[in-house]
């Protein structure tokens, strides 16, 4: 007897009403639709938490369900970002620069158009010629495939090389890690192509929108909603069938899976670009609404607390990821925005803002320590489910079956 | 009878130290066969080159009516050629449940793409029921295995290993661990079992190597001292000296 997907997931089923839910209360509360109780500003602060959320998503399926501790995940969603942002910053610098010039005698020709967006947009990196690499920034269609596709090749192909040499555990995280950082560095140069350190900039204004921000920040937190709904579906379908066993196995013992004939490097490798993709979403809708993007995004630390949101939310269980994700990032935003009180101790004064690193680091070591299973952990606390617990050492034959635990009991 | 696996002139030497040395081995299809040796004679690495674990520094490695050479092939294709390993600590996957552990075994496609959109068959649940019976587990199928007795995930290893239908099993101290009962129906699956494919078991315990009655090989420093019925082996002079006069 065969049970639906959602049946034997009903977890699924209630995540994605509490994200409609949740889609539905901003958008009544908002300016642009409703009545106006939250500010602008704080819808695209959900709208991008919406983005890490599907981020978080992704890592737990490459970390939490595969156990690969991947720290460069950052590098495919800025990779993503950047990807559309070249559209965008094209588009919106054509339409001014076709403005201005038709007030001209003679109209512009198409060539003098393209210089014109190009001493624009390169003038900053003291340049005006197009790069290669921005050949197809004319296209959105085009553009919107590269969000995809740069950071899955790039995956596919960082994958393949560290996977097939069979690195694993801290090796592969530390080589994820120098490539986010390689990455990073490269696109800091100012011939990279990309801008250099300023980054593209400009990016939550849509070409030939002219609907007021108000309006636009909730069509990018109806995107995310959407884009998370349909990533977390997608990841739940992959880990709920054998494909699912398979990656946990490889988790759990990836000899062992090796022996049962599957080709351990081809699930890594497949596993790995997915979710590089996923993360390549996510990114392409995040930036448009923080409105700017540049190398910094890349650095090794992003990632590094991309781990740290699935590990307090509690990995191996995609709404951990999902809470971890929400809930860190949101508190960091309160935090570092000067909204916590500070907490004046008469000899020294607690500022949130640089002590709120410290608060996160030791929360990580606590949850480490005390609740691996994290946030998530509550559930099971709810659901009263427990984990086997039979780790003792297996005792000689006369004691049979038993494990040492239960023999002394 | 036809030759399945041939091992032959193989050797292989871990930082100076010869773990195998010049060792041959044969076995034919259906065919029981035990392999006892003191700690060190090298037969772990044994079931390591032929699963393709270890790479041999020489030697050939040849498999099948077809006689391909396994040292081409990755630990993956060599299970999908039909070589199932059980190894001396049971190896179950102890987060997951005894039905998903047999599913993962059960042979059927291996290519990521088709395991993504599999779903369990009517047939292949069925097959899981049986062994599951065969291996006294059908009341546990739902149960994760971690939470299984040692000697239930014993058993379990074995299922996962007929589940995929191997020519050949290798079997690492399958009885390490269990009640003489426990031992006893060991003793019947592997008999079964030997009955259409053949079986490598790899055993300290003489009694048990007696109980599976079949012919044995006395594996020391690497090399085969002595083959024979146990009777012939035990008699052996050489055998008495290595192993069991100490």
């Amino acid at each position: 007897m065969e049970r639906s997907f959602v049946a034997k997931n009903p977890s699924v089923l209630v995540f994605l009403a509490i994200l409609s839910l949740f889609t539905l209360g901003v958008t009544i509360l908002s300016e642009g639709f409703g009545i106006g109780v939250i500010s602008t500003s704080f819808v695209k602060t959900l709208g991008k938490t919406l983005c890490l959320c599907l981020i978080a998503v992704a890592m737990d399926l490459v970390w939490g369900f595969t156990g690969i501790l991947s720290l460069g995940h950052f590098a495919f969603f800025g990779l993503g970002g950047y990807m559309i942002g070249m559209w965008l910053m094209y588009e919106r610098t054509r339409l001014i620069v076709v403005e201005s010039l038709s007030q001209a005698d003679i109209p512009p020709t198409s060539t003098e158009v393209v210089d014109a967006i190009g001493t624009q947009i390169f003038g900053v990196v003291g340049s005006s010629e197009f790069p290669l690499i921005w050949a197809f920034s004319d296209s959105l269609f085009l553009q919107l495939a590269l969000v995809v596709m740069v950071p899955g090749l790039l995956a596919l192909i960082f994958g393949w090389l560290a996977f097939r040499s069979r690195v694993t555990g801290v090796y592969l995280s530390i080589l994820t890690q120098a490539m986010t950082l390689a990455l990073a560095l490269y696109l800091f140069q100012n011939d990279s192509g990309l801008r250099g350190n300023n980054g593209l900039s400009g990016l939550q204004n849509l070409p030939g929108v002219t609907a007021s921000q108000d309006v636009v920040s909730i069509w990018f937190l109806w995107a995310s909603a959407l884009a998370l709904g349909l990533g977390y579906m997608l990841a739940a379908w992959v880990v709920s069938g054998k494909f699912g066993s398979v990656i946990r196995g490889i988790r759990d013992n990836e000899a062992r899976v090796r022996f049962l004939g599957y080709s351990v490097e081809v699930y890594k490798l497949a596993v790995f670009t997915l979710t590089a993709c996923i993360a390549a979403i996510a990114g392409a809708l995040y930036y448009p609404q923080a409105g700017i993007i540049n190398p910094e995004e890349m650095a090794p630390i992003a990632s590094i607390y991309l781990a740290v949101w699935v590990a307090i939310g509690g990995r191996g269980r995609l709404y951990g990821a999902v809470i971890g994700a929400a809930f860190v990032s949101l508190l960091s935003t309160w935090f570092t925005g000067g909204q916590a009180p500070d907490i004046p101790l008469g000899f020294y004064t607690i500022k949130w803002v640089d002590w709120w690193q410290v608060l996160l680091g030791v929360s990580f070591v606590l949850v480490t320590l005390f609740a691996p299973r994290g946030i998530g952990g509550l559930f099971d606390l709810w659901t009263n489910h427990r984990a086997p617990q039979r780790h003792g050492a297996a005792l000689g034959p006369d004691d049979s079956a038993l494990r040492e635990k239960e023999a002394t009991e | 009878m036809s030759t399945l696996l041939e091992v032959s002139g193989v050797s292989v030497t871990f930082d100076g130290f010869r773990a195998i040395n010049n060792l041959s081995f044969q076995i034919g299809n259906a065919e029981l066969r035990a392999v006892i040796g003191p700690n060190g004679a090298g037969k772990t690495t044994f079931m390591d080159i032929v699963t393709g674990k270890t790479r041999p520094d020489e030697g050939r490695v040849i498999w099948g009516e077809k006689s391909v050479s396994l040292l081409r092939m990755s630990e993956a294709k060599i299970a999908q050629a039909g070589i199932g390993r059980k190894f001396q600590k049971p190896t179950v996957f102890e987060d997951q449940t005894v039905q998903e552990n047999l599913l993962m075994a059960l042979k059927n496609k291996r290519g990521w793409l088709g395991v993504l959109f599999y779903r369990p068959s009517a047939v292949d649940l069925e097959k899981v029921e049986e062994l599951a019976d065969e291996i006294g587990l059908k009341d546990e199928l739902t149960r994760k295995s971690g939470e299984l007795s040692h000697g239930q995930k014993q058993w379990l290893e074995i299922g996962m290993l007929l589940a995929q239908e191997p020519r050949l099993l290798l079997v690492d101290e399958p009885a390490a661990g269990m009640t003489p009962q426990e031992r006893e129906h060991t003793t019947d699956l592997l008999v079964q079992a030997a009955k259409t494919r053949a079986v490598v078991v790899v055993e300290h315990d003489m009694e048990f190597v007696r109980r599976l009655n079949c012919k044995v090989t006395v594996l020391h420093e690497g090399a085969v001292l002595a083959e024979g019925t146990l009777d012939h082996v035990t008699s052996n002079q050489d055998v008495i000296d290595v192993y069991l006069g100490r």
